[in-house]
């Protein structure tokens, strides 16, 4: 009988295009997602080689992280910015590849749109020049960021050099309290592992609380693997996934995807397969979680404290929370939700689809943005703009105080005009609370959609399930 | 890409864990189309204050360290986002080896897609080289890629490992696209094959 294998090792195998003695791998890619800031030197060096990009409809390109979220019908007046989107729309148009500009509908965060067009299909291999490429493994595809030099490998051949990587499991048993959600779910596997307890891993999600996930669920859970360390996160495909890609842009459609279908339906991960880590956690005993430092491991419960350095053990993680409390304007020892805020970030490709923004609406219909902060809703892409304005959604948002934005990555990273001013306390659904991520001295607590909607109300953290 | 056989140079170090990318080049930084010139803004925010002065007490404001070629820093080393400037201003810095006791993934290939060598070594041995980085200019480390090797001011040798194929990379300068493109006739089976095995993808 044939070795169990993982998932991972499963989709590995599949796409082995040569193995060299000492375990160096070529693995072909069949998906390339590009965008303008990690794009450019890749193309100028495939022009000095003079080189081709070897399979132009296996790459898509779009602009996210340097288009402004206000107006943009007359262009973006940053000069950097707008150099490095040109670059973009003429490299595509030089190389021949499929590219959403900054006014086509479809544009969004590069992650949300892959998923959307049914780019991002089971049991392929994805890539693209950003870490939070993972994100695609929520529907079994094996995808990870890669730097610059290796957007110009694959634009050339199609294929990566690699390693493979260790298996890691992390199960999460039980079904979610109510208001806790997958960010949730993944903050506190962080806060468990650390943010490097995934390096040289790809973790496979499993247990009941994960299929219970909507498809939106699974993405801002694989999404943030990178935060643990590990390049990729993977979950098996099910009839939640082919639900959710069947009929888009660029899947298969009739018979070839019932013959698609068949295979995806072998994409799991056997009975007495090996991992060399496992992680378990009951789904029952989390609660929604908020960041209170500058790294993603730096979690705690809604309902607890900001830690004190001095119970830290190891001197090394207290010498960084020392620093950590410093840089966020904290003492050590406040409750959460005593935590008062200045701005409010909804968005960024780990909470910028619908189901996020339904469940923002949900919390704050009928009700008003505190006086004190300002808070900003960015949908992931232009068709979850248009989805969230057909449900009404952006009156809602409006009424309440929100300001509706346009598509992009915006204040997750601030590479555009979206960003925090120095000291400002920001309760963002993004994926990083780094030192001057969201701009200099700008200080991020991460949390779910449900948990900033409520923050933005009442001015401060509040605890959702306490919420009426 | 330069070739790295051996580098005798100065060692800064970097006391802190967690060093990600954004503070490694911050996203101001990025919006460039070239490679080159990202010198300046390797650690822009630890560096320099909101009016761009420098801080005096940083460690590469200090001599002898502002000609460092060697960083040594803390666990999980570039962690956070895949962005390629991250190793490209340490290089424009001067920087052609990093030695932590462990490094996160994507930013580790990318060294070695620059000419940078990442070490990984234990926290004790890690140490050892701090206090000679204490001794700035009279205590130069040498790296021996082939020998595997770094030897310290006093004579102590310290092993290292390294993937093969990525040493020899760094020792002959190679192109990495190049070598694939060798295999052309690999990818093209494999199209081949997977055209009639998974036409969809």
């Amino acid at each position: 009988m044939a070795k169990p294998r993982t998932l991972y090792d499963k989709i590995w195998d599949e796409h082995l295009v040569h193995e060299a003695p000492d375990g160096t791998s070529l693995i072909y890619i069949d998906r390339h997602l590009v965008h303008e800031v990690t794009s450019p030197q890749a193309f100028e060096g495939l022009r000095m080689a003079g080189r081709k990009v070897r399979a132009p409809e296996k790459t898509l390109a779009v602009v996210d992280h340097n288009v402004p979220t206000t107006d943009r019908s007359k262009g973006i007046d940053d000069p950097d910015s707008a150099t490095q989107v040109a670059a973009l729309a003429k490299n595509a148009e030089d190389f021949g590849i499929d590219y959403y500009h900054e006014l086509d509908k479809r544009q969004g965060i590069v992650h949300v749109v892959g998923p959307e067009q049914g780019f991002t299909l089971p049991g392929t291999t994805i890539v693209c020049g950003d870490s939070h490429t993972s994100t695609h493994g929520a529907f079994g595809a094996l995808a990870h960021g890669i730097g610059t030099s290796e957007v110009e490998h694959v634009l050339a051949t199609q294929t990566l050099i690699q390693q493979k990587a260790k298996n890691m499991l992390v199960r999460v048993d039980g079904k979610l309290p109510h208001h806790v959600t997958a960010k949730d779910i993944i903050l506190a596997i962080i806060g468990e592992i650390g943010t490097a307890g995934g390096t040289g891993h790809v973790i496979e999600y499993a247990g009941e609380a994960i299929r219970d996930l909507s498809m939106e669920g699974r993405m801002t859970v694989c999404n943030m693997s990178i935060e643990g360390g590990a390049r990729a996160g993977l979950i098996a495909p099910d009839q939640k996934t082919f639900d959710y890609i069947m009929g888009r842009p660029r899947t298969p459609k009739g018979a070839a995807f019932e013959v698609a279908k068949a295979h995806w339906e072998k994409l799991y991960t056997d009975d007495g397969a090996h991992f060399d880590a496992e992680v378990i956690l009951d789904a029952a005993n989390l609660p929604p979680i908020v960041s209170w430092g500058t790294s993603p491991e730096q979690v705690v419960s809604v309902a607890g404290r900001v830690p004190n350095p001095e119970d830290i053990a190891d001197e090394t993680k207290r010498k960084a929370a020392v620093r950590a409390l410093d840089y966020m304007g904290l003492k050590g020892g406040e409750k959460i939700t005593d935590i008062a805020l200045d701005r409010i970030f909804i968005g960024s490709c780990t909470n910028g689809r619908i189901e996020d923004l339904r469940a923002v609406a949900e919390v704050v219909a009928g009700k008003h943005v505190n006086e004190n902060l300002n808070a900003m809703i960015v949908p992931g892409s232009g068709l979850v703009k248009l989805q969230a304005e057909e449900e009404g959604l952006d009156k809602i948002f409006t009424a309440a105080g929100f300001e509706w934005r346009e598509p992009g990555c915006s204040m997750c990273l601030a590479m555009n005009p979206d960003k925090l001013a120095p000291g400002e306390r920001c309760a963002s659904t993004s994926n990083r609370n780094f030192e001057g991520r969201q701009g200099r001295l700008g200080r991020t607590h991460l949390v779910s959609p449900q948990m900033a909607a409520a923050a933005a109300i009442a001015g401060h953290f509040v605890d959702i399930r306490d919420m009426q | 890409m330069e070739k790295f056989t051996t580098l005798t140079g100065i060692a800064a170090h970097l006391p802190m864990i967690n060093v990600d990318t954004d503070m490694i080049i911050p996203k101001q930084y990025l919006k460039t189309i070239k490679r080159t010139g990202l010198g300046e803004g390797l650690f822009a925010e630890l560096r320099y204050d909101e009016n761009g002065t420098k801080d005096p007490d940083f460690v590469l404001h200090q001599e002898p360290y502002t000609k460092a070629q060697i960083l040594i820093a803390g666990e999980n080393f570039g962690c956070g986002s895949s962005r390629e400037h991250a190793p490209w201003a340490l290089l424009d810095f001067g920087f052609r080896c990093i030695i932590a006791p462990s490094f996160a993934d994507i930013f580790y290939n990318n060294c070695f897609k620059n000419g940078i060598l990442p070490i990984v070594l234990p926290q004790n041995e890690i140490d050892k080289l701090i206090d000679d980085a204490a001794r700035g200019d009279n205590a130069r480390l040498t790296i021996d890629l082939e020998a595997q090797e770094i030897s310290g001011p006093d004579g102590g040798k310290i092993h290292f490992d390294v993937d093969p194929h990525r040493k020899r990379c760094l020792i002959e300068g190679l192109d990495d696209i190049g070598l694939t493109m060798e295999k052309a006739q690999h990818i093209d089976a494999y199209e081949q094959k997977t055209a009639l095995a998974r036409p969809w993808a």
